[in-house]
């Protein structure tokens, strides 16, 4: 089984994503959006846990009403550069107050992890899982953060 | 200016600590060039053509000598002692070694200065009037304003992987000296009916590829939102900017695919959600601005000094500098004085380390131990006593810091070009030396009066041509170096972009060309009408007649 980062341990994944096209399995799965929209009910009475996939071109918004029937919310970085998701994990946080596993998967790196926490994500699939107790280091890379984060809701500006 | 508390040091050396691991894991073969590559951006490290380009931000143009101080040592030490200042009031080091960025870092910490941004799809150095605090026409001073943004933009974790690059400019009055129309954010700092203080906001100005002219966002902010407008434009800059071509990733290019309306929309809409969460407090307002109160003037010092009216009776060669390299002050008796990086036969904005020492002895001396950066790649002093002017005159004159071109077609803005950019087309440097050289009369040149050259070596515009009122820009046609010419643009309060002249003009015939623009501007002009009234007036044409007679 696969090692993740989650809450800053090196722990064994417990989740499978599933494809589009690959049969529903028992225990917990990931869905895309798209699935997700196409079979609803069905997935409704999936036993397990649920959670759903989301890219910086799908559309956030849409699955804030459903947003209690997911324990995971993984958003994919397709390139570290693609910095979308960084917006949906804090309004995840911030604004939907969700408060189930956001997961970081794709091109995530040893260098974005202190950002991505910042951010409101608290699981890491890493590109290269080798390096994955080097990896625990960068979140300690700052000890303070100027702005209002969702690790840190109150800005320096009001605790200096 | 602001000093670093334990908050601010400890940010900054731990930047240096994470940066100088990265490096040893890049050298180590542990990241990739891929990988490492928007790291040391991040950093302000290019690689260019003969070597790594370290960028070091100042912001807002602000420097203690004692900061001056080590940019000359650093720049002895670990690169060819000299450096060069930009249009963002930065200053870049041309030959650093790779292995030795993280000891440059940390020399810098020490002195309360980093490269943090000033490359990088983030959001870069914020810069500001460079006259700032001392503008006797100012609205507000804008530091403070820019000190907050920066502490605001400083390792924001959800904007450091933007579409493209973010740049930000904050002015107090209303000339235009840090070109707020052509930044991706311009505030202006503005009073309302009730006489109430805020920002004008304008979004979706940039020169490079596509020149655009910012378009109002807002026509009032209240200042203790400030913060919170502007993480509302990023978020949505964040999401909506386009991913999938690198030339159409800039904000104004989503601002021009969806309209302003919209923009200002999605904005206004995310603002409800963060409004209160990061609303400034008085506190904090007054706590940054007590780093900039002014100094300690003395006062009536402009009634009990005569020499310095003697002074510029008998020496013309001074009188000249007053007149063309020092601006007036709000305190009557004190003058900003310029230190011109212009001097014909040198590379625009650059300096030496025995002259920035020079530079650094003269504001302990002379203006409150601080110096400013200019967005037009000069250095000013701001607080000169005016009985002071003639001995600060005699040790720039002598350090050739004193050239009175400031604001003169010789105060030419220009990137660094083919010579050390990996991005360039063309040349520029060795042809702005070239036209300061030929047009080096100082009646001439103070005839023509107020020309701003703007040179870039491709399109990518760092040194903004097509908003000079003579703009020249580098292009490569079949292997050979050619530039086309714009005039009548600007960056200032009445910013507007140029316009083509014509075709494209071979190498050896730029600087005749320049010759013959400024002939017809003389034939032209009424009275003292300056260049770019009269472009305006007349148009390209009379001009485009002169350039392209000879083929007729």
């Amino acid at each position: 089984m696969q090692k993740i980062i989650k809450d800053r341990e090196i722990v064994e994944d417990n989740w499978q994503h599933l494809d589009d096209e690959a049969a529903l399995v028992a225990g917990n799965i990931t869905v895309s959006i798209t699935r997700w929209q196409e079979q609803h009910e069905t997935l409704s009475h999936h036993e397990g846990g649920l959670g759903i996939r989301l890219s910086g071109d799908d559309p956030l918004e849409e699955i804030i009403p459903d947003l209690g029937r997911f324990q995971l919310v993984v958003l994919l970085f397709p390139a570290f550069t693609d910095g979308r998701c960084y917006s949906y994990a804090r309004l995840l946080r911030d604004r939907y107050h969700y408060k189930g596993e956001v997961r970081a998967q794709g091109d995530v790196l040893y260098d974005q992890l202190f950002y991505m926490s910042q951010c409101g994500f608290n699981s890491f699939e890493l590109a290269n899982p080798n390096r994955l107790t080097q990896a625990l280091a960068a979140f300690d890379d700052f000890s303070e953060s100027y702005q209002a984060t969702v690790l840190r809701p109150e800005p320096l500006y009001r605790r200096r | 200016m602001y000093q670093y508390d334990k908050y601010d040091q400890t940010m900054i050396d731990q930047r240096v600590a994470q940066f100088r691991d990265q490096t040893r894991r890049f050298l180590a073969g542990e990241l990739t060039e891929e990988q490492f590559r928007p790291l040391r951006l991040m950093n302000g490290l290019y690689i260019q053509i003969h070597a790594p380009m370290l960028r070091v931000a100042i912001p807002y143009g602000m420097m203690s000598s004692r900061q001056v101080r080590k940019i000359a040592e650093v720049a002895r030490r670990y690169d060819k002692g000299y450096v060069h200042f930009t249009t963002r009031q930065n200053f870049q080091m041309n030959w650093p070694k790779l292995e030795e960025v993280p000891d440059i870092l940390a020399e810098l910490a020490s002195v309360q200065m980093h490269a943090i941004q000033s490359s990088g799809n983030c959001i870069r150095n914020t810069t500001s009037d460079q006259l700032a605090g001392v503008n006797a026409n100012e609205i507000e001073d804008p530091r403070p304003w820019a000190e907050i943004i920066r502490q605001w933009s400083t390792f924001h974790p959800e904007f450091a992987y933007l579409p493209r690059k973010f740049k930000i400019a904050v002015v107090g009055s209303k000339e235009d000296r840090a070109a707020t129309k052509l930044h991706d954010i311009g505030l202006h700092l503005v009073k309302n009916h009730e006489g109430a203080v805020g920002f004008e906001v304008l979004v979706g100005g940039g020169l490079g590829r596509t020149p655009i002219i910012g378009e109002q966002i807002r026509p009032f902010l209240e200042k203790q939102d400030l913060l919170s407008y502007l993480e509302a434009i990023l978020r949505v800059y964040n999401r909506l900017g386009r991913r999938d071509n690198k030339y159409k990733a800039r904000i104004k290019i989503t601002v021009r695919e969806h309209g302003i309306n919209h923009i200002r929309e999605l904005v206004e809409a995310e603002w409800v959600h963060i409004r209160d969460q990061l609303k400034l407090d008085s506190k904090e307002i007054e706590r940054v601005k007590q780093y900039f109160t002014e100094p300690a003037y003395e006062r009536d010092v402009a009634d009990s000094d005569s020499s310095f009216t003697e002074l510029l009776a008998q020496d013309k060669e001074f009188a000249l500098w007053v007149k063309q390299n020092t601006a007036d002050h709000k305190i009557p008796g004190y003058r900003a004085a310029y230190v011109s990086l212009k001097k014909p036969g040198q590379a625009p904005g650059d300096i030496t380390s025995e002259q920035l020492e020079v530079v650094a002895d003269l504001a302990d001396e002379f203006s409150f131990s601080e110096v400013r950066s200019t967005h037009t790649q000069n250095l000013v002093y701001t607080d000169v006593k005016q009985a002071d002017l003639y001995a600060l005159w005699l040790r720039l004159n002598a350090e050739g810091l004193a050239t009175p071109n400031i604001n003169t077609l010789t105060d030419i803005i220009c990137c660094p070009g083919l010579d050390y950019c990996g991005l360039a087309n063309a040349t520029s440097i060795p042809l702005s030396k070239g036209i300061a050289q030929r047009f080096d009369d100082l009646d001439y040149l103070h005839d023509l009066g107020d020309i701003k050259i703007k040179f870039s070596g491709c399109m990518n515009g760092c040194a903004h041509q097509s908003v000079g009122h003579i703009g020249i820009l580098g292009v490569d046609k079949k292997g050979e170096e050619w530039y086309q010419f714009t005039l009548g643009g600007s960056s200032e309060a009445d910013a507007s972009l140029g316009e083509r002249l014509g075709r494209a003009i071979p190498k050896e015939e730029v600087i005749d060309t320049v010759a013959h623009l400024l002939d017809a501007y003389i034939d032209l002009r009424h009275d003292d009408e300056s260049f770019l009234a009269t472009v305006r007036r007349v148009g390209v044409d009379p001009f485009k007649e002169r350039v392209y007679a000879e083929d007729h």
